[in-house]
């Protein structure tokens, strides 16, 4: 699988896609556009000319119709390439898999080479930096896991500047220009920060697979000098510490768990809201693969020690709880016990990044 | 922009609404905004095309906006392009009206003088890093570029990374290969835009010179990925420095936290050894800088600033950013620094104040914690880690230990490999 990486819409991913595309085919190679988006764009509507198009299938969902890629269809045709666009789009309900990278992992499975299409901003351990940035939530995220099943990541990139040019070309300068020019600036500096994020993603990319090509198999040895611990909670926070938690052990190579103490009575004893908040966040944990467990006891803080000394877990990482003044001196607050306790571990105590505007 | 204009800008409600920022920038922040401005009006722009090998096709793309600006009515002309084109150029180039270079030697110059005589809008350079042949008035190609931006014509050019002075040693330890020719990276720097042409290494090993090579295709692939990444950082490291400058120029106080930034902060207590080696290891996972700063503390034991002199020279070698500071509050220190330097996590050693859990007063490590705005704070022990919880924690850990419970989703074992 090879992705085209962009960090806005308009950079040129598809057309960069359907170019490889088309290279593949001259060369004799048996390729099929699996799912294309064409924006209305017409030179990357032209790029697809004798490519062969798989048709999409038509769905019903509440009395309107909808049109997604019909992996059937292609699983039938079985290309040795399928170039599928928009790899993070989420199926409408009533598809067979809830998202397109999940009909692309079948299409891998059996034997098809896929290209496809994505923006940094949907890796899921970027949620938070992209938010910062941006103040946008970004919903239809990829597991970074997903991401590393490609054989290549290919950067598209083109500076903000000439990216906004071709947003505004044609478009008239209004007379309040100098403001203007203040938006485009604002707007430039967000574009360029999402660009640094991608570019240093590619980087790591790249690196994470000079890695694998030199361990000589396929497997991943990781580093047990970093094995990493989350903590997770009912909080709300709990969602970025474990993206971040996540992220980092991804590049130090660690293997990671995500750990939450319950009462004696397990989760039954919770009151439903926690129970549910808690429940959410484990499951969310696992989708980044990330092993879980539940521990049980009346203190948060020794379970915490406790499991991290029997499992040559080196990093516990905790979120920093909301500033109250009072409250946080307290010896009852779980960070402040925790590195109290551990003080033959380190701790890593995760801040709340603060969003734009 | 006039003074006048810079006034109303000040005093337009929209400004602050337009930054989504409350920080409102000074008349000189923004005079010096304008004046930067009007300077870069002046002179032509530089736009360069980077790549981390022969054949990812840098050539191609600068040409290929060559064309596109001229079907936009730009006058564009071409003043060098490459010895060996392949078909696809050769094509691509027809229709351009080109100003010969000064032929007589190997080492074709741009004809500045011609170039500044026929003024166009935009001049395509293939090959920035081309050393000029002897007699030349410039001794490098990228001087004739800056005589070209000075009179006001826009460039655009294309650098392959073996040629960025700076990355000459990291490139001839992976390649083997010494080439002569450069470019500082400081004149990279001054580009207005740099734009990195991606491609895999397989890509080049097929489409190159780099075919030829008598090196397996596995090694030569293993070399280019390396280049690749370094090529990727160093945009990466420039759009980065752009973006601050920026910021800065138009007093915007926002940190991004797009680059990695660790500082660890060292007493003679730390395990200051393990503590340099992490924060290193960490920085070059994620592309980052490394800081090391010790706060100067007042009658210090001698063996305690030998420890301190071993720590710093430890660093130094690490290549971290060693920084010393006196300050009556160290955590205070640390914070401001932290916050002037753009830190992401700081790296501290667990407290040694005995008795700290008393409420009245926070110990350094609990303030630090508590007062890193947006900071990650990695506390480090001061010993060895205790691996059984045999004799640790018993009396109130004794209900918790046999509960345990594995999450019935998960079947791998603590010690497997996460990813298989």
């Amino acid at each position: 699988m090879t992705i085209f990486l962009g960090y806005a819409a308009g950079v040129g991913k598809t057309y960069k896609m359907l170019e490889e595309a088309q290279e593949a085919r001259r060369h004799g190679r048996d390729v099929v556009v699996g799912y294309f988006e064409p924006h209305g764009r017409l030179d990357t509507i032209q790029k697809t000319e004798g490519l062969e198009m798989i048709p999409r299938r038509k769905l019903t969902y509440r009395g309107r119709e909808f049109e997604e890629m019909d992996t059937a269809a292609i699983l039938a045709r079985h290309p040795e390439i399928c170039a599928v666009d928009e790899f993070p789009h989420t199926n409408v309900p009533g598809a067979e898999r809830v998202k397109r990278w999940e009909d692309v992992m079948v299409l891998l499975e059996s034997g098809i080479s896929v290209m496809t299409t994505m923006n940094v901003q949907h890796l899921e351990s970027l949620n938070d930096q992209v938010r910062d940035i941006t103040g946008i939530r970004v919903r239809e995220t990829i597991p970074d896991w997903v991401v590393e099943q490609a054989d290549e990541v290919v950067l598209i990139d083109v500076p903000p500047a000439a990216l906004l040019n071709r947003l505004h070309r044609g478009a008239i300068y209004g007379k309040e220009k100098a403001q203007q020019a203040m938006t485009n600036f604002f707007k430039e500096s967000t574009l360029g920060a999402l660009r640094e994020i991608a570019l240093r993603q590619t980087a790591h990319e790249v690196d994470v697979r000079q890695d694998g090509a030199s361990a000589a198999g396929l497997t991943r040895v990781t580093d047990s000098a970093e094995r990493i611990l989350i903590h997770i909670n009912e909080s709300p926070a709990a969602a970025a510490l474990i993206r971040r938690g996540k992220r980092v052990a991804d590049y130090l190579q660690a293997d990671c768990f995500a750990v939450t103490v319950v009462p004696q009575g397990g989760m039954a004893a919770l009151p439903r809201e926690d129970r549910e908040s808690i429940e959410r966040h484990l499951d969310f944990a696992r989708k980044l693969r990330i092993e879980t467990r539940v521990l049980q006891s009346e203190s948060p803080a020794e379970a915490i020690v406790q499991f991290a000394r029997e499992n040559g877990i080196v990093q516990i990482f905790l979120s920093k709880p909301a500033n109250r003044p009072i409250g946080w001196m307290r010896k009852n607050d779980l960070v402040m016990q925790v590195v109290r306790l551990a003080d033959d571990r380190q701790v890593t105590v995760v801040a709340e990044r603060r969003p734009v505007g | 922009m006039s003074r006048q204009d810079v006034q109303n800008l000040l005093d337009s409600a929209d400004y602050n609404e337009v930054m989504g920022q409350t920080v409102r920038p000074t008349p000189e922040q923004l005079l010096k905004a304008v004046e930067a401005e009007e300077r870069s009006a002046r002179r032509g722009r530089l736009k360069i095309f980077l790549g981390y090998a022969s054949g990812v096709g840098k050539s191609f793309r600068m040409f290929d906006e060559g064309r596109r600006r001229k079907i936009r009515g730009q006058d564009v002309i071409i003043a060098a392009t490459q010895s060996v084109m392949s078909p696809e150029l050769t094509q691509l180039l027809r229709g351009f009206e080109v100003i010969p270079p000064l032929d007589g030697t190997d080492h074709p110059a741009i004809d500045v003088p011609a170039v500044l005589r026929r003024r166009p809008q935009i001049c395509l350079i293939d090959g920035l890093a081309f050393e000029n042949p002897p007699g030349a008035k410039n001794r490098y190609r990228w001087e004739d570029v800056e005589e070209l931006l000075n009179a006001g014509i826009s460039v655009v050019t294309s650098i392959n990374l073996q040629f960025v002075k700076e990355r000459q040693a990291e490139v001839e330890a992976i390649r083997g290969k010494k080439v002569t020719e450069s470019v500082p990276e400081a004149f990279i720097r001054t580009a207005d835009e740099i734009e990195i042409v991606d491609a895999p290494p397989e890509y080049c090993v097929t489409r190159s010179a780099e075919a030829g090579s008598a090196l397996d295709p596995a090694t030569v692939e293993r070399q280019l990925s390396e280049l690749r990444e370094i090529a990727l950082v160093l945009a990466a490291d420039v759009v980065d420095h752009q973006l601050e400058e920026y910021l800065h120029q138009q007093g915007i106080q926002q940190v991004y936290g797009t680059h990695e930034r660790i500082l660890v902060c060292v007493t003679p207590r730390s395990n200051a050894s393990v503590m340099i080696h992490r924060g290193r290891r960490q920085a070059d996972r994620f592309h980052g800088d490394l800081y090391v700063l010790y706060v100067q503390q007042d009658h210090l034991e001698p063996e305690d600033q030998k420890v301190i002199d071993a720590n710093l020279a430890a660093a130094r070698e690490a290549h971290a950013h060693v920084e010393i500071l006196d300050d009556g509050d160290p955590v205070g220190a640390i914070l401001r620094f932290a916050s002037e330097h753009g830190i992401t996590q700081i790296f501290v050693g667990h407290s040694q104040q005995r008795g700290w859990l008393s409420r009245w007063k926070a110990n350094p490590v609990e303030r630090l914690i508590m007062e890193a705005k947006g900071i990650d704070v990695r506390v480090f022990p001061h010993q060895p880690p205790r691996e059984s919880s045999a004799e640790s924690s018993q009396e109130s850990n004794q209900d918790s230990s046999n509960d345990l419970t594995r999450d019935a989703t998960h079947d791998a074992t603590p010690t497997e490999p996460q990813r298989t």
